[in-house]
């Protein structure tokens, strides 16, 4: 039978395991009887999104007053909320597409699991945009299918617009990318099935997949393809939701710096997401051996790298405001550190800059506890970060007759709260009910590790 | 089973299948038979085993241009979609900006381009396997619920008349393989 024995570099996978073992520990776990902490974990998840419909439901009954949305600040909450859940979305596609193109086989573990988030924090983004358009019902204008008023269509010109195509793309192409890399391992659940129920189900969701030759060699062109599609397409998603902000003429949004900037924040929070969740689920269901510490590591040096990108893109927003000369320029930064969200923008500095940092020494990054926490205050701040970037920049622009004050409603934090029990609900389901390591890609790497 | 028997036998012959313990017996194994002179073969591996592709004699998937061609499709498309919306059929002042230009096109033609492409890839990947399919004669093999866990199964298909099954299970048994079987449509 195929073993793999320890080669010389820390193995990704941990110990003599069979190809069989890779296939009962991760198909074991759709296949056992529901754990009493999964039921606990959904019933919270399901209250907080049924939290969320019930605030959606009260918006659009009573109003988008509901909102503490207010002229200046016309996007606040809810478009904070969108570029986060965006953004965290894309360490999924990094880990699936482009660290496949590179060759980085330490991806195979957590890929499947990292393109499941990429899909659920998509769904959660869409919400905001949806809801604050103000009458959702109305939202297919957006797209160039006829409606009520013949020959009325969008303008194509608008930032705005190019993100509607974006963010649709990127949910499309993030979910077929996910079915294709999970027709095997549906086949695999196929064949284990024992009841009727889960023979029909994992049945038609495989195809009739049988692992043929010929089908393989289709199907990784397939996969190269969709690598190599999905890799420019993630770096586009957040340059062009950075253009909803750099293509206006508002200081501290009116920035060149933005689409890079935005496209490392979006890897720094999504990384730091998928390490919040993956310690807890290798943690609960014993994957330890096939979600290595050498898998945590990596992760952390990508937080640690994209953080200081991030760092660095704050320093430069300062520099050039005092570099152009601009007057309104300069205010919207000295606002920003030390006007009334000033908190806020500490808070992002202290979250995103100063915690990674730990990550230069060993000690923390191989640290379980110590990642989990680093990366819940990634989150946190890069929060905050698109907070500070919206809420800051609008409140006082140029009129100080003009400016204004924004306070979230309970609502907003409602919202908020709910859009993260969608997530984590959807995040439950999937890993009941589907493989969430790739077992078909942990073989193949297995074997050529062996051969190697 | 003869010749004759098969022709005149209902269900016909698929091909005969035998198990093989790794892929590097199975690759051997393929090598041995194609120089037996058995050129149908077809293997059922729970991975893409490297080399496989070669030894069986498979060509490179074609589905890179298909892909290509959607992709071309998707960007002529957006771009037409663009100037004839904002220049011909509702032409509209914004900022002074013109009805149509090719700087603010680019975002939506770089995303329907790539929409595009990928759904010709996955449906083009399903086209050419012909799946969804839900049945195959190869299901029929007792070990084949095991070529989606570690085992890998070898096919020697029927491949027109002169295909004799109990030589193409001899010649499997010589080569290595396990549980030989004959595995009818």
């Amino acid at each position: 039978m195929a073993t793999v024995s320890r080669p010389a570099e820390t193995p990704l996978v941990l110990g003599e395991v069979t190809l069989a073992d890779v296939t009962r520990s991760v198909a074991g776990i759709v296949e056992a009887k529901t754990p009493r902490a999964w039921w606990a974990a959904f019933a919270f998840t399901g209250t907080l999104t049924l939290v969320l419909i019930a605030m959606l439901t009260y918006l659009v009954t009573t109003g988008i007053g509901v909102w503490g949305n207010n002229s200046p600040v016309g996007w606040a909450f809810d478009i904070t909320n969108f570029v986060f859940w965006i953004g965290i979305g894309h360490a999924g596609t990094l880990i699936s597409a482009i660290l496949y193109l590179f060759r980085q086989r330490w991806r195979t573990s957590i890929n499947r699991f990292a393109e499941a988030m990429t899909i659920f924090a998509v769904t959660c983004a869409a919400i905001f945009p949806l809801f604050h358009v103000g009458r959702p019902w109305r939202a297919y204008w957006l797209f160039p299918v006829p409606n009520q008023w013949s020959g009325m269509w969008p303008n194509f010109r608008s930032p705005l617009i190019w993100d509607v195509f974006a963010v649709s793309t990127y949910f499309t192409v993030s979910l077929l990318f996910w079915y294709l890399g999970l027709l095997p391992d549906l086949a695999t659940l196929r064949d284990r099935a024992r009841s009727r129920i889960r023979q029909i189900v994992y049945g038609v969701l495989s195809l009739g997949w049988r692992g043929s030759a010929r089908h393989w060699r289709h199907y990784e062109m397939a996969y190269l393809l969709l690598a190599g599609l999905s890799t420019p397409l993630v770096l586009s998603v957040h340059s062009i939701v950075s253009f909803d902000f750099a293509v206006s003429i508002l200081p501290g949004w009116h920035t060149t710096i933005f689409p890079p900037y935005f496209v490392a924040g979006a890897i720094f929070s999504g990384f730091a997401m998928v390490v919040s969740l993956m310690v807890i689920a290798r943690w609960f269901f014993g994957l330890e051996h096939l979600v290595t510490m050498k898998h945590l590591e990596n992760m952390n040096k990508v937080m640690l790298a994209t953080g200081l990108i991030v760092g660095y893109a704050y320093a430069v927003e300062f520099f050039i405001a005092w570099y152009s000369g601009n007057p309104y320029e300069r205010f919207a930064f000295m606002n920003r550190a030390l006007g009334p969200y000033a908190w806020a923008y500490w808070t992002m500095v202290a979250c995103n800059v100063l915690m990674p940092q730990l990550f230069w020494f060993r000690k923390v990054r191989t640290n379980v506890p110590a990642m989990f926490v680093i990366s819940l205050l990634v989150n946190v701040g890069m929060w905050f970060e698109r907070f500070v970037i919206i809420v800051t920049s609008l409140h006082r622009d140029f009129l100080p007759a003009a400016w204004g004050m924004f306070r979230p409603t309970w609502v907003d934090l409602l919202t908020l709260a709910g859009s993260f029990g969608l997530f984590l609900t959807l995040f439950l389901l999937f890993v009941r009910f589907l493989p969430m390591i790739s077992m078909s890609e942990v073989k193949a790497m297995m074997a050529s590790e062996e051969a190697a | 089973m003869s010749v004759e028997q098969t022709a005149t036998m209902a269900p016909r012959v698929y091909g005969v299948a035998a198990e093989f313990q790794s892929p590097a017996e199975l690759l051997e194994a393929v090598r041995k038979l194609r120089q037996r002179g058995y050129q149908r073969l077809d293997a059922l591996t729970p991975f893409p085993v490297h080399g496989l592709d070669e030894a069986l004699g498979l060509r490179r998937s074609p589905l890179g241009w298909a892909a290509l061609a959607a992709g071309l499709t998707g960007a002529s498309g957006a771009l037409l979609l663009q100037w004839w919306t904002g220049a011909v059929a509702y032409p509209l002042v914004v900022g002074g900006k013109p009805y149509f230009a090719w700087q603010p096109s680019v975002p939506v033609t770089f995303e329907l381009a790539v929409l595009l492409a990928s759904f010709a890839a996955v449906l083009g990947m399903l086209a050419l396997n012909g799946l969804p399919r839900f049945y195959h004669p190869a299901s029929n093999h007792k070990r084949y619920p095991r070529v989606s866990d570690d085992g890998f199964l070898l096919i020697v298909e029927n491949d027109g008349p002169a295909f004799d099954a109990a030589r193409a299970a001899e010649a499997l048994r010589a080569v290595g393989g396990q549980h030989v079987e004959v595995l009818e449509e």
